[in-house]
């Protein structure tokens, strides 16, 4: 949408769809006759979420923790791997298959064997959310490790930079903008993985996540209280984008926004 | 005669590319004398840049040989600075921690010795201290160019290499920053090698000018004009004379 629309057109818009489309839903079940199992109407979700409202707070509070949790690891293991990569293209070569082959295997499927070798636990979500959201921090990071100016290497080079030093003072303050962007992808990415490890975590019951929740839900066929999940799901991957969009501000604003790259978030 | 600060001997580079080799330098041959401007003019692509980088050790000739004030390049590469096209400033940090990047990667000069050196170069280049902490994207490009020759002089270089510097600048900011350069040099007695497309430019500057011609230095002038320069040289007949003779050498060694 044009920015330069007015400020009530900006924040109206969205809200006036938000209505439109709940309307055309109460509608559409008293059309089509739908049963509240197959799809409930606007109110009864809302009804549901207020009933509801504790165990969906819980819920969403050890799914936000399993997700910071797996974002906060992947961005820590996906950067030390990154630089790795950018300090040998020996190493690049070798592994970089297999970063491939993590992403390419379907997350769905290994999940049951990382709960054989990890156990029924919170610590499993977390992982299964890390291995998710790990890609983008990897390929992000390398890029911008390796995308550097070749003036700037000259500069360094000309004055008898070490390697430590052209990785410390040029090589990572030049990746941080690639950080936040890979940060960005993978924050949603981390929500999902904690759902999905919590989806088979939770059928041990060690863990009352959202995932855990909608297992339960969907079993009692408690439709209104599964919509009322999957939109507490949304709110959380939303909630990881500002905590990133923050993060950017308070700890990378010296790398990224304060350079000119960014104009403001 | 005046003590030389850079000897190319022979010098050859050669670049491969999808198997085909291309020959940028070819033998080439050049004497930069100490403490004076020379300027390498030519067409694009004739092998100036390349020079220079071969120069400052970024470039290994294919043959040929560059000293230094009689040192190889390996040697005295602390003695040099490059002042590339682009102002090439880190965009995190401030003038201040641009100009101050060199020496905290050498190491060796710290405290006060270092920040009154910083400010002695950024005065030197004309900065007002209300600049000295902002970042490069808050300055005009005369202004990042200023910072850029700053950090160059942090280290007092005895050559001073600048690749085209002031390419991307109007005709009025070119003039003040050429202006600089020849203030630099009077009270710094810095030697430089200087790339250019401009022959106004070259001939102000320059204590000589080297012409390009199929990789190697066709002709080298004199500039017989007296210095200190100012702007009013630009209009005497000796300039029109010179600019006439450094033209016609361009088209012939052009066409050789």
């Amino acid at each position: 949408m044009n920015n330069k629309s007015p400020r009530w057109i900006r924040i109206g818009a969205p809200i006036g769809v938000f209505f439109a489309v709940a309307i055309a839903w109460h509608l559409a079940v008293d059309w089509f006759k739908l049963p509240p199992i197959l799809l409930p109407k606007p109110y009864r979700v809302l009804q549901a979420i207020w009933t509801e409202r504790l165990r969906l707070a819980q819920g969403s509070w050890v799914t936000l923790q399993a997700s910071v949790l797996g974002l906060a690891a992947s961005a820590l293991i996906g950067s030390f791997v990154a630089i790795l990569f950018s300090q040998s293209a020996w190493i690049r070569t070798a592994l970089y298959p297999y970063v491939i082959f993590l992403q390419t295997v379907p997350i769905v499927a290994i999940a049951p064997l990382l709960i054989v070798w990890s156990g029924a636990e919170f610590r499993t979500v977390v992982l299964v959310s890390c291995i998710i959201s790990i890609f983008p921090i990897i390929s992000n990071v390398t890029s911008g490790l390796l995308s550097i100016d070749p003036n700037h290497l000259d500069l360094f080079r000309l004055q008898g930079a070490t390697r430590w030093q052209t990785l410390l003072k040029l090589r990572i303050p030049s990746a941080i903008r690639a950080l936040v962007q890979g940060l960005r992808i993978s924050c949603g990415l981390a929500v999902i993985g904690a759902i999905v490890g919590e989806l088979f975590v939770g059928n041990s019951g060690t863990s009352d996540g959202l995932g855990a929740l909608m297992n339960a839900m969907q079993a009692n066929l408690r439709t209104a209280e599964l919509i009322g999940a999957i939109l507490a799901c949304t709110l959380l991957g939303i909630l990881l984008f500002l905590g990133v969009e923050l993060l950017n501000r308070w700890a990378f604003k010296r790398w990224t926004i304060d350079t000119g790259f960014e104009s403001d978030g | 005669m005046a003590t030389v600060a850079i000897q190319c001997e022979g010098l050859r580079v050669v670049f491969s590319q999808r198997g085909a080799n291309q020959t940028i330098l070819d033998g080439l041959d050049l004497a930069v004398p100490l403490g004076q401007i020379t300027t390498l003019l030519g067409p694009s692509g004739c092998g100036k840049s390349t020079l220079l980088r071969v120069v400052a050790g970024l470039t290994e000739p294919a043959s040929g040989s560059v000293k230094i004030e009689g040192q190889s390049v390996r040697a005295s590469q602390h003695k040099l600075a490059f002042v590339f096209q682009e102002s090439a400033l880190l965009p995190w940090r401030t003038v201040w921690q641009n100009v101050r990047l060199p020496w905290e990667l050498r190491q060796g000069l710290s405290g006060q010795e270092l920040e009154s050196r910083i400010r002695t170069v950024l005065d030197l280049v004309g900065f007002k201290a209300t600049d000295w902490h902002k970042k490069p994207h808050q300055l005009s490009g005369g202004m990042k160019m200023r910072a850029s020759i700053a950090r160059a002089l942090i280290t007092q270089p005895d050559i001073l290499l600048l690749d085209e510097p002031f390419a991307a600048l109007d005709d009025m900011l070119r003039s003040k920053l050429n202006d600089l350069l020849l203030r630099i040099v009077e009270q710094t007695k810095t030697t430089m090698l200087f790339v250019t497309h401009n022959i106004a430019e070259a001939i102000y500057l320059s204590h000589s000018i080297a012409v390009f011609s199929q990789g190697r230095i066709g002709e080298q002038i004199d500039v017989d004009l007296p210095f200190p320069r100012n702007s009013q040289v630009r209009s005497s007949p000796e300039f029109a004379a010179t600019y006439g003779r450094v033209s016609e050498s361009l088209i012939r060694n052009a066409t050789v």
